[in-house]
């Protein structure tokens, strides 16, 4: 150990900003060596280095204009939508443990949640930080439009995050069924009513009396866009393991494929946006 | 005791009495919105200076701390999954500040011909990300789990009764963040309402890249270089959206009908329903005859109403109106015909406000026969 505290001494003779002592020794042993491959971050090749020889950091570039990282200017918001996807999976994960999405089975394995699980605030934090990420994911849309950063070159990336809005909506839409409580229920009949109008493919929209088969009516409330999405005519339990396959799989790995996409093309279209 | 019915001190009757009839109907608060809108695009210069945006934000606090004590609001907005709304509308308005201000400074320094404070040399130096930024962002991780988990410790998610079907609890509503379209259904059928302006809005938010053809104002705050996208941008976000969403969610109970912010929700209000269809309007009250009984002569008028607005209109305004004229002129026949429609399809969501409210508009083109009522 005194040996080790001389080395880091003397070493840090070459290298004054080099810590000294029992981190220094936790850096030379082999097993930090092998999952990070450079000294410490404390030299511009070192720091370029910490971001680029990291699979999660190199989402950045090495350097960035500086008023790129301004609080005041990016407010955070997009990295704390991302954040709140992060903290929705995990704690999705965590209450698909105990939740299982039939009509038999939903409200009474949300009343455990919070009645047998000690402690428990995983429901709390999923439904709050699913009400936080909608606020956040409009924020952050307001940011970058009224800082213009949608102009060229980014306009595919601004669709790109239309597309991801119109998901976070979906996604906490989806979920906003599975306690099958009354707010649930009638909160999806509400939403889902609106299907019925839908011009043509909705029972009762516009243009879909004119769809006949002779006297047959090919749009009626058994076979339109409305019943394709609950799996009946009204909110039951098809409509429960739909929203919850759609909740739990389906716009997660669309959620994710497209913030691959637009993070990716943040750093191709030139990194945070600032004056041309 | 209950503790929240402990809660002794309430404000003043003659105060909520005011702000209940001042705020007492849809139409005063989206006017008195819009206003608002007008006056915050006016005189940005002034309000976002700090003393005066830190005033009204503190007089703004103020005033919701003292509503909480009214047992009528705090029924409505006390409530768990209505919280979040509360923090929605205070964070947009101080994010709104901080847009504005930043925007005021700027454009005062273009004004003088200085470059925008985001391109000083001093800000578009580059910086590393390791440790600038990463520290920045962990510290941003750490604040937010921080206050995450403390609003779940402190408010319980909400868990009604059982889902019942044959229970439909009055009013019935969508989550919070759809309550500005719900909002719409008193105005349009739901094919509009539910299908239409939702299409619209992701369209017209897609459409804003390749019709905003303005190359200044890109990187960095500024309300002087393009004000007509940022004016449509905050009418659509901040009236459409979110007061529309406020309104949704604390002004509107039973039935669906409208109460001020200190009203009880009363499940017996009553409103006369007493709203006509444009054809009735013509036919019975103009013509003084009965309508008739085929669908095309009882709405040709309402139709080419609309055809009118929505095809001829855009026209005539490129044509007589100089900001039209010089949008056209920029833009050329696709992007301005496609913003036209946009444009004029939020206008038209105000125009059924208003003609609901002066004339008890319902219908502009009523076939019920076909679903198809505008």
């Amino acid at each position: 150990m005194a040996d080790e505290v001389k080395r880091g001494a003397e070493g840090g003779g070459e290298d004054p900003g080099r810590r000294r002592g029992l981190f220094a020794w936790l850096r030379s042993t082999q097993i930090w060596t092998s999952v990070f491959r450079h000294g410490p971050p404390d030299t511009p090749r070192n720091r370029t280095l910490a971001v680029m020889s990291n699979v999660f950091l190199h989402l950045h570039p090495p350097k960035i204009r500086r008023s790129g990282i301004r609080m005041k200017y990016t407010w955070c918001m997009g990295g704390l939508s991302f954040f709140l996807f992060l903290v929705e999976t995990v704690t999705g994960v965590l209450l698909m443990f105990y939740y299982r999405p039939t009509a038999e089975f939903a409200y009474a394995d949300i009343v455990s949640l919070r009645e047998d699980v000690p402690l428990g605030i995983m429901r709390e934090l999923h439904r709050w930080g699913a009400h936080a990420m909608v606020i956040t994911v409009w924020l952050h849309m307001m940011r970058v439009f009224l800082t213009g950063s949608y102009k060229p070159p980014r306009e595919f990336n601004w669709n790109v995050g239309v597309m991801l809005l119109v998901l976070t909506l979906l996604l906490s839409f989806t979920g906003y069924l599975l306690p099958w409580d009354q707010l649930a229920m009638w909160a999806v009949t509400v939403g889902t009513n609106m299907a019925r109008a839908t011009p043509f493919v909705g029972h009762e929209g516009p243009g879909a009396g004119l769809l006949k088969l002779g006297d047959i009516n090919l749009v009626h409330s058994g076979s339109d866009v409305r019943f394709a999405l609950l799996g009946g005519r009204a909110v039951g339990p098809a409509a429960l393991l739909k929203f919850y396959v759609w909740h739990c799989v389906a716009f997660p790995l669309a959620a994710a494929t497209l913030m691959a996409v637009h993070f990716w093309r943040v750093r191709k279209d030139g990194g945070i946006s600032g004056p041309l | 005791m209950n503790p929240v019915t402990a809660l002794a001190w309430q404000p003043p009757k003659f105060y909520t009495d005011a702000v209940n009839t001042v705020l007492g109907s849809a139409w005063a608060v989206v006017l008195l919105s819009i206003a608002g809108l007008v006056l915050m695009l006016r005189f940005y210069r002034i309000w976002t200076r700090p003393k005066i945006a830190g005033a009204i934000g503190g007089a703004a606090v103020l005033l919701l701390a003292i509503s909480y004590f009214d047992p009528a609001f705090r029924a409505i907005a006390g409530r768990p999954d209505n919280i979040p709304i509360v923090m929605m509308v205070l964070s947009v308005a101080f994010f709104v500040w901080l847009a504005f201000r930043q925007a005021a400074l700027n454009d005062e320094r273009l004004e003088q011909g200085l470059p925008p404070r985001e391109a000083e040399a001093k800000e578009a130096e580059k910086t590393f990300v390791w440790p600038d930024l990463v520290y920045i962002e962990l510290i941003a991780l750490i604040l937010f789990s921080v206050f995450l988990v403390v609003w779940s410790i402190a408010l319980k998610a909400p868990l009604e009764q059982p889902a019942n079907p044959a229970k439909t609890p009055n009013p019935s509503k969508a989550p919070w963040y759809f309550l500005g379209l719900q909002e719409m259904l008193v105005y349009f059928d739901p094919w509009i309402a539910g299908v239409l302006m939702p299409t619209m809005i992701i369209t017209g938010l897609m459409m804003i890249p390749y019709i905003d053809r303005n190359p200044r104002g890109s990187g960095y705050y500024t309300f002087r270089e393009r004000k007509f996208a940022v004016s449509l941008y905050m009418f659509g976000f901040l009236i459409a959206w979110v007061v529309l969403i406020f309104l949704g969610t604390f002004l509107r109970g039973p039935n669906w009908n409208f109460f001020g912010p200190y009203e009880p929700w009363d499940i017996h209000k009553l409103e006369p329903l007493t709203n006509i269809n444009l054809s009735e309007i013509i036919y019975l009250r103009i013509f003084g005859r009965g309508m008739p009984a085929h669908w095309f002569p009882r709405e040709i008028f309402g139709i080419l109403l609309v055809l009118g607005y929505l095809f001829v209109l855009p026209v005539l305004l490129a044509r007589f109106v100089p900001l039209f004229r010089s949008l056209y002129e920029r833009l050329g026949n696709a992007r301005y015909g496609l913003l036209m429609l946009h444009l004029l399809v939020l206008g038209s969501l105000v125009i059924k406000m208003l003609a609901r409210w002066t004339l008890n508009l319902k219908y502009v083109v009523a076939i019920p026969e076909y679903f198809f009522n505008i």
